[in-house]
């Protein structure tokens, strides 16, 4: 199958960027990523730039690739990311438009690839939980029932790829770090920091210059892991409690 | 007390302001239609004009509707600076716009917002202003003590308009789509979401949106229509 590709071109951060048309000769087995790797390696003999595009683990589960594919975080197919997102999706002749991921919270670093470090800085003002070094915890010790543990899992999925953020109107990162706030703040272990964790990562996440969240839902349309808006209203309560409810 | 001021510049307090004010503005629509459907009472205004200057004399009713024009001003401001910094957080917009994972009201508040707050000002121009600079005749009617404003006879006058009714129209069409999202947003942002009550918060929601409007553009219809 020949695809027209129409893909977004930038050499570095602060230069302008353009769409340029290539066009490229797949089969309906690759993945869309092989798809690109077959265009690139077409541009190396070509003697041109190859197409900057992240990735990593190529099964859906690291959140490196990034690509909004005609409009859409990780392309058309619902609950998966790009790489999982296979060629017999596309028809012969096919149009496809590639972009990198929009927000002011993620400069672009060259063509596809963008920098989320200000999801970094949004886990490092408080995903995790402090436990002292020692003896692992038997896993046990602390029991948990099927249903919380289940619910903290769901909001555990998320994989941080920050499609939430490149659907998102506004550029909010309500969606990561809400899914975050919910997996630690739904169990034991993490219900002690719980309080300052979401004042903290709320406060984190707006230096970050995300936008802010009005609820429009694209975000849950988009996720990969189809973390849902369930986690947003939760750490709306949850930021309101602490800060009427803690003393300082 | 710099906790509050933090609190309300945080980006969840910010919205925490629209979602109080919205559902503030969401119960004074409901009151403002009740009162308004007696502008259908063919008793040459009687019942309307009393009402109207009941709302206008009471202390309790007066004291609210500062609280309203001050909340009205509060959404419309804070709305406008939440758009701008949106679209500044987003930065560069898609070649390619899907509208396959939202609805379009979400994704254009501001702009509803906007034709709302413009509409507002037709309609208070014409007819509360009207009223506070003492524009409007006055009558009196023989089961009231007091003469009171003709407010009435001013709403007949100006709904016989073609102009003015395909206004209110429009305006009511961008509240409706503005409310279809703002109903259940507010409650998301207040983090009021169950699987029991959420349904029920957006049916209610639903019915509200489609029902307010059409009521209040019932009046100027009946009246161009009607007369």
């Amino acid at each position: 199958m020949k695809l027209n590709l129409k893909i977004w071109r930038q050499s570095g951060p602060n230069d302008k960027g353009y769409f340029d048309m290539h066009s490229v000769e797949a089969n309906e087995h690759m993945s869309f990523l092989e798809m690109l790797d077959v265009l690139n390696e077409q541009l190396i003999s070509e003697k041109k730039d190859p197409i900057a595009f992240a990735h990593d683990c190529r099964e859906g589960i690291c959140g490196t690739c990034n690509l909004v594919i005609d409009g859409r975080p990780h392309g058309p197919q619902k609950g998966t990311t790009t790489c999982q997102l296979h060629m017999r999706q596309y028809k012969d002749d096919d149009t496809i438009v590639i972009e990198p991921f929009r927000a002011t919270a993620f400069p672009i670093i060259k063509d596809l690839v963008v920098d989320r470090s200000s999801l970094d800085g949004v886990i490092q003002a408080g995903g995790y939980i402090s436990v002292n070094t020692g003896q692992a915890v038997d896993a046990n010790a602390i029991p948990v029932e099927q249903e919380v543990a289940a619910d903290a899992f769901d909001s555990a999925t998320c994989i941080g790829c920050g499609a939430c953020i490149a659907a998102c109107p506004n550029g909010s990162a309500m969606l990561f770090t809400s899914a975050k706030v919910s997996h630690l703040g739904k169990l034991p272990q993490g219900k002690v920091e719980h309080k300052k964790r979401v004042q903290n990562m709320v406060a984190q996440m707006d230096k970050e210059g995300f936008g802010l969240c009005s609820n429009v839902g694209a975000c849950e349309a988009e996720c990969p892991k189809e973390i849902s808006l369930d986690n947003i209203a939760f750490m709306n309560r949850a930021f309101i409690g602490s800060v009427l409810t803690t003393e300082d | 007390m710099s906790w509050l001021i933090t609190f309300f510049r945080s980006s969840i307090g910010r919205k925490l302001i629209m979602s109080l004010t919205g559902i503030f503005l969401i119960t004074f629509l409901i009151v403002h239609l009740i009162g308004n459907l007696q502008l259908l009472y063919n008793d040459g205004g009687e019942a309307f004009n009393t009402y109207a200057y009941f709302m206008t004399n009471n202390p309790l009713i007066k004291t609210i509707s500062y609280g309203l024009y001050f909340f009205i001003v509060v959404h419309a401001i804070q709305g406008i600076l939440l758009a701008i910094y949106n679209r500044k957080a987003k930065g560069s917009k898609y070649a390619v716009n899907t509208h396959e994972n939202a609805s379009w009201a979400s994704k254009n508040m501001a702009l509803l917002g906007i034709l709302v707050f413009a509409f507002l000002m037709l309609h208070m121009g014409d007819f509360w202003w009207k009223m506070k600079q003492n524009q409007l005749d006055m009558v009196t009617y023989a089961s009231f003590d007091a003469p009171v404003k003709d407010l009435f006879t001013r709403v007949s006058i100006a709904f016989q308009e073609l102009w003015i009714v395909v206004t209110y129209i429009i305006g009511l069409l961008a509240l409706m789509f503005h409310l279809l999202h703002g109903f259940d947003s507010a409650f998301q942002t207040l983090g009021i979401r169950h699987k029991k009550y959420t349904p029920l918060i957006s049916l209610v929601g639903k019915a509200y949106s489609f029902l307010v409007p059409i009521g209040f553009a019932i009046i100027p219809l009946y009246i161009y229509f009607g007369k």
